[in-house]
């Protein structure tokens, strides 16, 4: 029997050291390096003790299964292999979750959405699989451009939902995710999302933490449901499910059972909290106006807010990082002085907007704009045109800019 | 739904965060003032997979007896086990046995009044501690290996055979000075 923290100090076949996960991603010493999103990605799995990745080749929109396919040749994954389309990969990885392996897949956009069955699958099995989402465009005609309308979907899937701004982010929380999904009081899958091609393509210094060290292993032994049991729910509802049976017992468990999903969802914000040091970050909310956005909206917010700084105008920020669950009370708390709440989005419906709006008081304060889809760029200065708007300031039309 | 699980070394009683000290005292008292104060283990107890699992289903047996032993008379108690989570139909028999699908079944049958959880794996103590909740008025106490349960009214964690055998002290130590609830004219268990 796996007991995780038996193994810490000992070494794995490549030679890292099994690290106890607090002191690796908070003490270890971290080395800048000039990485793509992508890259990125490839060198936290080298540290995630990772068993199985299972790979559709979604290039162009991100290289990183190609790229694990180079770390599992060089020995740092235990199996590696490509499905047939998304939703064959999906499917797949349930069956190496059911068999107790940690397991790290990647999506992005279509495949996303063609393999959207397996999700709330893999939520209501408690499998804790990662997934990468890559956002780009789900509707044609396609994008391998930043749009964030997959995540709409994922939502009420019963996953984990994060949202990465930057590179650095993105490799934190590869690593930190499997210490929050893998609890046993939440035991869930983890969507870990980022604007594709933004993050994915270009580069940025990121600090890594030391390639010696590694992730102690997954304990299936703490799985809130027996692995891989044929006879036993979750696995024998792939064959015979009781929610077939039309009775009173039947509705009753698998309303249970959906109840018990959330509340793992729920059960996550305290690990979340810990190991992200909140579920937002914020900065200057008692100004009258705040920009809260998620992903590399926040980036471009931040540079609104530069611009804006430089006119006089104050403006505050929150950066939602945990979409699921839900920061309701944090945003209420730094959005309770807010006269204005600017809410840019890559994406065309303004799913965050809604959310958003659904959570505070007195929720016309919310512009949910300015929004961007299709894979087009938001400039700042679109940020900046429709604060001025909104406070009343004459603003000089961005139309010229093509 | 949702509410926060103890740290180690506290408890839980109805959703409120205590020192493990005061659950052990809380459990012993609701074991003791029960008509019919019931064990479930299930299966990470009922199998001698490995030398822990073994030595856990030694520390149920002792709690088991201990209770019998500082009962009053008209009380019974009872050690029904979870084997396994299989659904099955058209229903399980109450007198041998519970399944998380419908435990209520159990509840109902024995007039249960006051039950603990050990031994079953998180999900499915959960989801038949929310369905025992829901319909059944049954005191639940929870010994979970793991972070602990928010849907029973009494909640330990990391749960030991250390721990197992301190809550038998702790019967053993209330034996005689909490009174049984044997005059109510209906047990608890009913809906």
């Amino acid at each position: 029997m796996a007991d995780t923290h038996s193994v810490i100090g000992t070494k794995n076949k490549k030679g890292q050291t099994f690290t106890d996960t607090w002191k690796m991603m908070n003490d270890a010493p971290r080395t800048p390096s000039f990485y793509t999103g992508s890259e990125v990605i490839k060198e936290a799995l080298r540290r995630a003790s990772c068993d199985v990745m299972i790979a559709y080749p979604i290039t162009p929109q991100s290289e990183a299964a190609a790229l694990i396919g180079e770390l599992f040749a060089e020995g740092y994954i235990g199996d590696y292999f490509r499905g047939e389309s998304e939703f064959a990969v999906m499917s797949q990885c349930a069956g190496a979750a059911f068999g107790g392996a940690r397991v790290f897949t990647t999506t992005a956009g279509p495949g996303t959405m063609r393999a959207m069955e397996n999700f709330p699958m893999w939520s209501g099995a408690r499998l804790p699989i990662q997934m990468i989402v890559t956002c780009r465009g789900i509707n044609s005609p396609l994008s391998i451009q930043p749009d964030t309308l997959e995540i709409a979907y994922l939502l009420n899937t019963g996953m984990l939902v994060w949202h990465a701004e930057t590179a650095q982010d993105f490799f934190d929380w590869i690593l930190k995710g499997y210490m929050v999904s893998e609890e046993p009081d939440v035991h869930l899958p983890l969507a870990l999302c980022c604007d594709g091609f933004f993050v994915t393509h270009t580069k940025d210094v990121v600090n890594l933490t030391p390639a010696d060290m590694c992730l102690p292993p997954y304990d299936p032994y703490r799985s809130p449901v027996p692995c891989m049991d044929m006879e036993c729910p979750p696995v024998r509802m792939m064959r015979d499910p009781f929610v077939m049976k039309s009775n009173y017992i039947s509705y009753a468990t698998h309303a249970s059972w959906q109840q018990e999903v959330w509340a793992a969802v729920e059960r996550s914000r305290k690990h979340t909290i810990k190991w992200l040091n909140g579920l937002i970050e914020t900065e200057n909310t008692d100004a009258e106006v705040i920009i809260v956005a998620s992903g590399t909206a926040v980036s471009q917010g931040r540079e609104a807010i530069r611009l804006l700084e430089d006119e006089g105008i104050r403006c505050g920020l929150v950066k939602v990082k945990v979409l699921r669950p839900w920061p309701g009370e944090e945003i209420r708390e730094a959005t309770k002085n807010a006269k204005h709440i600017i809410v840019p989005e890559f994406n065309v419906t303004g799913w965050l907007a809604k959310e958003i709006k659904a959570t505070i008081p007195n929720s016309e304060r919310v512009h949910a704009g300015p929004r961007v889809c299709g894979g087009m760029t938001m400039p700042p200065e679109i940020i900046v045109s429709e604060i001025k708007t909104l406070l009343g300031i004459h603003t000089v039309s961005m139309a010229s800019r093509g | 739904m949702g509410i926060c699980l103890p740290n180690p070394g506290e408890a839980h009683i109805n959703g409120v965060i205590v020192p493990e000290e005061k659950a052990y005292e809380e459990a012993a008292k609701q074991f003791l003032m029960a008509k019919v104060p019931t064990i479930f283990p299930g299966p990470l107890v009922l199998w001698a997979w490995n030398e822990k699992a073994a030595k856990k289903a030694t520390a149920i047996r002792h709690l088991y007896n201990t209770l019998k032993e500082c009962v009053q008379p008209g009380q019974t108690p009872m050690l029904i086990p979870m084997p396994d989570y299989r659904p099955k139909y058209p229903k399980i028999n109450p007198e041998v046995e519970i399944n998380p699908n419908h435990p209520n079944l159990t509840i109902w049958h024995n007039k249960i009044d006051c039950c603990m959880f050990v031994g079953v794996h998180c999900h499915q103590a959960n989801l038949a501690l929310k369905i025992i909740r829901g319909g059944t008025s049954c005191y639940t106490i929870a010994m979970c290996a793991q972070a602990g349960h928010e849907d029973a009214m009494l909640s330990f964690r990391d749960a030991s055979v250390e721990k197992i055998m301190k809550l038998a002290e702790w019967v053993r130590k209330l034996k005689g000075t909490v009174q049984p609830r044997l005059t109510s004219a209906k047990s608890g268990a009913s809906n």
